[in-house]
């Protein structure tokens, strides 16, 4: 009840604040998180939505992958890099009213960190021995060993610093220290971002609101920026309508690249396809430039490994296990596979199930038979992630940095399990020396396309849409938050 | 007295039975609501933490009968995914789910009544050709193609009315706006067979003696119709309206998504995909109630409509 009575306050204070004569920017998405809170919850729109926008971290990416600070000022490194000393931002407050200082942080750790954390992304937390407050303004963390990823990895919204006083109700009312305070959420319809006026950067913040729409259907996502209902839509999910919004002059579009890489993933934990003949049977038989043009039409980047192609260690090994339709054949008839018939479990997004049947067509060309099937998203989960009950399926993976996915053992979905693997991304993920680290991670992604324990098969693209005027949104997502502190546009009525 | 008890002991069996196989359903498929709040990329700690915490631990006759006890006491339990009451969720999409219903019901009578007579009165030449004709197109449609069309016409092109959403009734004008073509939708199709209906109920009906009598009379074609044939048709006519609601409830469903309305049919979907089984389990109910309810009001109808019923169910 207190909950709800503070929810109406909320509402009645800063919802009459985003005026018809306020510069209040309507995003469209596809996905409508249920909970609030980054914390608890790995759906990516909610990290689309309120990270680094309601909540802050202490640093922060952009849009290139790079690493800024936020709520931390500065940060130093011991010699052997274990020791995090981190400088906070003085004078912050949350949207609460209460103020910021280091207790809030060794609190937002911890609560990830602790033993009964539900926290999405635990793993991320794992290297960490210890968090403290030294000063009112100072932290200290300190790691078990040198991590590559750490500093990348606390700017994501899992690691968001959140309040002693609020952190229960994030789930429902997010309270943060970023530049936009939380107004409202009619859930199943829209959910409204005020501008904070108290934030240190408020005077570079062009917009007054926020209003993101949510809208699952693609047919009407098209309907709503055809009627100017919405400013921009995000992660567009139609590809084959990009063609008729580039016409248009009242959009622009843009296509970027996400963390996502779309593999076949084959069950290495069973037969045939323990046997590495059978998987370079199946990635020769893979046309990758006929999936992105049937699939994507034509927006997409192939890949042959595990790893973003405009990520700054990339190596093109497009020629370690290229389309050969002859040496497939023939390897299928080596492995005594061919004529034999092999199932393929997809879920339901398009870029996957129109994969699939691209993929189907490709390898009865190489003589072996597909089963397709698609199946709905929990099923998914629990048949093929869970219980590993599948041949082969088609999936994005969305983390960044994710090549470690391989090294996970036998009990992950790929039930791949490779000692000399493991070895690479073991020392890939402490090494902190980025000459060393570039050379490591070039020799996982070789590894990867030539033991071919899932077939590569593109990047996904993030495809925008956007009403002319719209500027400052970013193209590509190498992270899954959005800041929106530096967008602007130009009035919607003109 | 006996006689309404049994009822409502037939109606509670009814409900009981529907939430028990929900449950079983929803328990033998293939799912698990940790990993769908977590994500694949999560650890199988946190999952099993958020599995206890969620009460997902339990063996599923105790999560059954727990969750029996509380509905009894009007507690259908907190959300697994939304972490709210799950009555909480329910009160806020009702009203818009029902209210399109409501509405598109009575568009659909008014609408059926009015095209079922005329082409009644007309009845062999060209305009109850071509209305039965439109007819038989309208009940082919599939009422997301005609919402998709309905929505590029008035709302892409002509820009009469939104495309979809729904801005509350705190903006009354704006909030009926927002209704006019998810109603609309719904209502074409269902006109569509119920004017059939009703057009086959007047000829039905034109046909009898007391009609003859009452044209011998004097009375004029309208008369003949308002007062003699339209209240004896309605058997039929209150019969396939009530289906038809059950229909339309349901069909919020389709509708709500492709004009993303925050309704009943919406979280549904979204309840389903999330594993909800806690939500799903009390909109299943719910609209089970619903359905059970409408057969209650046309009962009630008949009854009304032609006292013989009364009589003849003693």
């Amino acid at each position: 009840m207190k909950l709800k009575n503070l929810l109406w306050a909320t509402t009645l204070v800063i919802v009459p604040g985003l005026a018809a004569a306020d510069t209040v920017l309507r995003i469209g998405l596809q996905q409508e998180p249920t909970s609030l809170d980054p914390t608890s919850d790995a759906t990516a729109s909610i990290d689309g939505m309120l990270t680094h926008n309601v909540f802050e971290s202490l640093t922060t990416a952009d849009e290139s992958g790079a690493i800024h600070p936020r709520l931390a000022k500065s940060w130093t490194i011991s010699e052997d890099g274990t020791t995090y000393i981190f400088e906070l931002e003085q004078g912050v407050l949350f949207h609460d009213g209460t103020s910021f200082d280091a207790e809030d942080v060794v609190f937002s750790f911890n609560r990830a960190m602790a033993e009964e954390s539900v926290n999405p992304s635990k793993s991320i937390f794992k290297p960490i021995d210890s968090v403290n407050a030294i000063a009112s303004h100072k932290v200290e963390i300190k790691l078990s060993a040198p991590n590559a990823f750490f500093l990348f990895n606390i700017s994501r919204g899992d690691a968001s610093i959140v309040g002693v006083e609020s952190v229960e109700e994030n789930k429902t009312n997010p309270v943060g220290t970023g530049p936009f305070t939380f107004a409202s959420w009619t859930r199943g319809d829209r959910l409204v971002l005020a501008k904070n006026a108290q934030h240190r950067d408020a005077d570079n913040i062009q917009l007054d609101g926020v209003e993101f729409r949510f809208i699952a259907d693609a047919a009407a996502a098209t309907a709503a920026l055809m009627a100017e209902e919405i400013d921009i839509f995000p992660g567009f999910p139609a590809p084959e309508l990009m063609d008729q919004f580039e016409a248009d002059p009242r959009f622009s579009t843009s296509v970027g690249s996400t963390q996502g890489e779309v593999v076949l993933a084959l069950n290495n934990s069973k037969e045939p396809f323990s046997n590495l003949e059978v998987r370079k049977a199946i990635t020769h038989s893979i046309n990758r430039g006929d999936i992105i043009d049937g699939a994507m039409y034509g927006r997409a980047v192939p890949i042959s490994s595990f790893y973003p192609p405009h990520g700054e260690s990339h190596v093109d090994l497009s020629h370690v296990m290229p389309f050969d339709l002859a040496k497939a054949t023939a390897l299928f008839e080596d492995t005594g596979l061919a004529g034999s018939e092999l199932s393929l479990r997809v879920p339901p997004f398009p870029y996957a199930t129109r994969s699939g049947e691209i993929i189907q067509a490709q390898l009865a060309q190489a003589g072996v038979t597909v089963n397709l099937e698609t199946v709905e998203w929990g099923f998914w989960i629990d048949e093929v992630f869970k219980q590993k009950n599948y041949d082969m399926t088609i999936i994005a993976h969305t983390s960044p940095n994710d090549l470690g996915n391989f090294a996970r053992g036998p009990d992950y979905y790929y039930g791949y399990d490779s000692a000399e693997f493991n070895e690479i991304f073991a020392a890939l993920s402490t090494e902190t020396n980025v000459a060393m680290r570039h050379d490591l991670t070039v020799e996982a992604q070789t590894f990867l396309a030539e033991n071919a324990p899932a077939v590569f098969l593109f990047q996904l693209p993030r495809l925008s849409v956007f009403r002319s005027g719209v500027e400052g949104f970013w193209q590509s997502a190498s992270v899954l938050y959005q800041p929106l502190a530096g967008v602007t546009m130009k009035d919607a009525s003109q | 007295m006996s006689r309404s008890l049994k009822k409502l002991l037939g109606l509670l069996l009814t409900l009981l039975s529907i939430s028990l196989v929900v449950f079983i359903i929803m328990n033998v498929i293939p799912g698990d609501p940790a990993i769908t709040i977590l994500g694949i990329e999560s650890t199988p700690e946190a999952r099993a933490v958020l599995r206890d915490k969620l009460g997902l631990n339990d063996p599923a006759w105790q999560r059954y009968v727990n969750w029996l006890l509380g509905a009894f006491h009007g507690d259908f339990g907190v959300s697994y995914s939304f972490g709210v009451p799950v009555s909480e969720l329910v009160a806020e999409r009702l009203p818009l789910t029902l209210t399109l219903a409501l509405v598109a019901t009575v568009l659909t009578i008014v609408g059926a009544l009015a095209l079922g007579a005329i082409a009644a009165m007309n009845h062999g030449n060209w305009i109850d050709r071509l209305l039965s004709m439109t007819s038989q197109i309208g009940v082919a449609v599939p009422v997301f193609w005609l919402a998709m069309i309905l929505v590029i016409v008035f709302a892409v092109q002509l820009r009469w009315v939104p495309p979809g959403g729904f801005p509350g009734w705190s903006h009354p004008v704006a909030g009926a706006k927002a209704l006019i073509l998810p109603a609309c939708s719904l209502a074409l199709v269902q006109t569509a067979i119920l004017a059939r209906v009703t057009r086959a109920a007047i000829l039905e009906v034109a046909r009898l003696d007391y009609v003859r009598t009452a044209r011998s009379m004097g009375l004029n074609r309208r008369q003949i119709m308002l007062y003699h044939i339209l209240p004896n048709a309605m058997v039929p006519i209150v019969t396939v309206a009530g289906l038809q609601f059950a229909s339309l409830i349901t069909g919020t469903i389709v509708i709500e998504n492709v004009f993303y309305l925050p309704g009943l049919g919406r979280l549904m979907i979204q309840s389903i995909g999330n594993r909800d089984l806690i939500t799903v389990q009390a909109l299943v109910v719910l609209f089970a109630v619903m359905v059970v309810l409408t057969n209650f009001v046309v009962d009630v109808f008949y009854a009304w409509i032609d006292p013989r019923m009364k009589e003849g169910r003693t």
